[in-house]
């Protein structure tokens, strides 16, 4: 007797023991629901909704794998939880700070004159007039722009000379030399010294040599360039121990000197990489706050020579209009400008940054020939 | 070309080379120069501080006691925002290098380069718009249930401006550093162990135990110690958040200071034996950094010879 067999479709044995594919997506789609739920009874709010769901997700999916799957796949689900979480709940903080700053910033930026006005004879009554008459915001950034640019500016120039001749030291003259292991292990530690005692130790050495209060443009520049020569120091030594020994080799077989070998050969091989680097420190000093602070004090006019008196830069201006509003009662305009600042030094970091990395692509060696 | 003699070209090339060599030995003096200079200018300027008669120090009380308070709440601050930030820098490392997806993960890596050189100011203004406000109800709830502990004490600060809130806004500043170098190690971690362990039928999360975070150990441990570096030495994120008072246990009311942003705070505007008391905290402060890469240092070359990864 013969009986026509229906297929019974069965699970391969190598997949036995494993949850479906659809798993985590069953499981969100329940967390979310209950999440909801639990949510409705206590009030309900979008931050406490994700939350709730994240655990009840977490703890489902755990849950069930190690029911079907056991201990061990089920500690790498929850790891993977864990990670994904920890990663989701880094990005809320940081996503918040873009955004406060962007709604906040661009008002204040939107603003006409807010680039090319400064802060001279703004006073706290004007702002009362702007909050309690609806009269146009006064005062602007331009002479905090002109400061940072100046500061910055003669940083570099003091940075990058020291910086690069002693990477030059470093690789390729220093041969592990005592002198060449005291660099190098002084250069760590300077990469550790605190911004504000970068900030007093310039403010301390130009008290003694010039005399007391001396307070400029160049006092911050010499703060900021000894935050920002290790970090040439760094980043050129990188770059230059990646030139292959081959290049120089090959000129001084030619009878090439060593410091041209250096200048002609070795530098413009690594010229990409270290001209990114130089612009990575430039952004990394140019949104310093604390050395300015103690070194140029805070001026609200323009002041282009940074060899007297005080200078205003960017950072220094967000954190004394947020700190001493200019009208205390009415401390919104005062907020607004220093928003607007914000937005505009976040703005000059990043096209640093990316300058960084179309210099280090525009510039690299070109590979072959 | 021709023309210059051989042994006059010899002699220039010669000039140039000791020009050169030279120039390069004495930046390089020029470095150890300063940080020699930043230790002696900051030593003798805080030396009439710490010579002074104590009644004359601020809280005349005498230069340590006055620093005392500054350098546990330096602590405490850094303290909370690594407990808050490694955990979660570590996380986020791993999941740029080994779980995003590949084309996902060189975007996020670059996103998180470009967070980490956001300024503090920024942070801080953050810190003390934002974060100060919308966190308050929580530091309520704290001091309501969790009030029995010395750490949660009420009554909670009602504008939110406590350390707590400096040391949360610390560990979103640190949190880019130390995620950016971790990533950097874990992507270093050699394929050959990885793909060993999941051949051996290691799952994801046992590959990562037994061939990542091994091999991954001293570069962590570095990063963090960096963090932990920028974290003391920070003032704008704390001098902006912190309405700063006394010495007290509990993070949720306001009090508490840093030494940096005490600086901060105070030196624009101090003159005379203030000036060189701040200095003097600058000092301090410099010593307990230098400290921790002291130690960061040794124990990164302690755990480099007996890792058996490289």
């Amino acid at each position: 007797m013969t009986s026509t067999l229906t297929p019974v479709r069965k699970r391969s044995a190598l997949t036995k023991g494993q949850l479906p594919k659809a798993a985590p997506y069953i499981v969100l789609a329940v967390a979310v629901i209950l999440g909801a739920a639990i949510l409705a009874l206590i009030g309900f709010n979008a931050f406490g909704w994700g939350i709730v769901s994240a655990i009840i997700f977490a703890a489902g999916l755990v849950g069930w794998s190690l029911i079907v799957e056991g201990s061990r796949k089920a500690t790498d689900k929850l790891a993977t939880c864990l990670i994904v979480g920890s990663f989701l709940v880094a990005l809320l903080p940081l996503v918040s700070v873009i955004w406060t700053v962007l709604v906040n910033g661009l008002p204040g930026l939107l603003d006409p004159g807010f680039l090319t006005t400064s802060m001279n004879g703004v006073t706290g009554a004007f702002d009362n007039k702007t909050v309690e008459e609806g009269a146009p915001l006064l005062g602007g950034i331009y002479h905090a722009i002109v400061g940072t640019l100046l500061i910055t500016v003669l940083a570099t120039l003091i940075s990058v000379p020291v910086g690069l001749l002693t990477a030059i030291y470093l690789v390729e003259y220093g041969e592990d030399r005592a002198l060449a292991r005291a660099i190098t292990f002084f250069v760590d530690v300077m990469t550790g010294i605190p911004s504000i005692v970068a900030g007093l130790f310039a403010a301390a050495a130009f008290f003694a040599i010039v005399g007391p209060g001396t307070k400029t443009g160049a006092v911050a520049a010499v703060a900021l360039s000894v935050l920002m020569i290790p970090v040439v120091v760094r980043s050129s030594e990188e770059m230059l121990k990646i030139v292959p020994n081959e290049l120089r080799e090959a000129a001084y077989a030619l009878g090439v000197r060593k410091w041209r070998t250096i200048l002609k050969v070795v530098l413009p091989t690594a010229i990409s990489g270290i001209a990114s680097g130089i612009t990575l420190a430039i952004a990394r000093v140019i949104g310093e706050t604390a050395p300015i602070l103690v070194t140029a004090g805070f001026a609200t006019t323009i002041n282009t020579n940074v060899f007297s008196g005080w200078m205003a830069s960017l950072p220094t201006f967000i954190y004394t209009q947020i700190l001493n509003p200019t009208s205390p009662s009415n401390p919104d305009p005062s907020s607004q400008r220093a928003w607007g600042a914000a937005l505009v030094l976040i703005i000059l970091v990043m096209l640093l940054n990316l300058g960084a990395r179309l210099i280090a692509r525009m510039f690299a060696p070109k590979a072959g020939r | 070309m021709t023309t210059t003699s051989l042994t006059s070209s010899r002699s220039a090339g010669r000039a140039g080379d000791k020009v050169f060599s030279a120039a390069t030995v004495a930046a390089g003096c020029l470095i150890l120069a300063v940080l020699f200079g930043v230790a002696l200018f900051l030593v003798v300027q805080s030396l009439p501080a710490l010579t002074a008669s104590p009644d004359k120090i601020q809280g005349g009380e005498g230069f340590f006691t006055y620093i005392w308070p500054l350098v546990i709440g330096t602590l405490i601050a850094a303290v909370i925002a690594l407990v808050i930030a490694t955990p979660l820098a570590i996380g986020v490392a791993l999941f740029i290098s080994h779980y995003a997806p590949r084309n996902l993960a060189s975007g996020l890596g670059y996103v998180v380069d470009l967070l980490a050189a956001i300024p503090s100011v920024v942070y801080g203004a953050w810190g003390v718009a934002f974060l100060a406000k919308e966190i308050s109800p929580a530091y309520e709830w704290l001091a309501k249930n969790m009030g029995w502990l010395p750490i949660f004490q009420g009554p909670a600060s009602a504008t939110g401006k406590t350390i707590l809130t400096a040391g949360i806004v610390l560990a979103v500043m640190i949190l880019p550093i130390i995620t950016s170098l971790s990533r950097e190690i874990f992507l270093q971690t050699p394929k050959l162990h990885e793909e060993a362990a999941l051949a051996l039928g290691a799952t994801r999360w046992e590959m990562i135990r037994t061939a990542v975070l091994p091999f991954g150990r001293p570069g962590i441990v570095s990063a963090v110690m960096l963090g932990l570096g920028r974290a003391l030495g920070e003032t704008m994120a704390v001098a902006l958040v912190l309405s700063s008072g006394a010495l007290t246990a509990s993070l949720i009311q306001s009090g508490n200071q840093t030494i940096a942003a005490e600086i901060a705070l105070n030196f624009p505007e101090a003159s005379g034996l203030k000036v060189n008391t701040l200095i003097a905290a600058g000092l301090v402060l410099f010593v307990i950094t230098l400290c921790v890469n002291m130690i960061a240092r040794w124990i990164i070359t302690r755990h480099k010879e007996f890792s058996g990864a490289n």
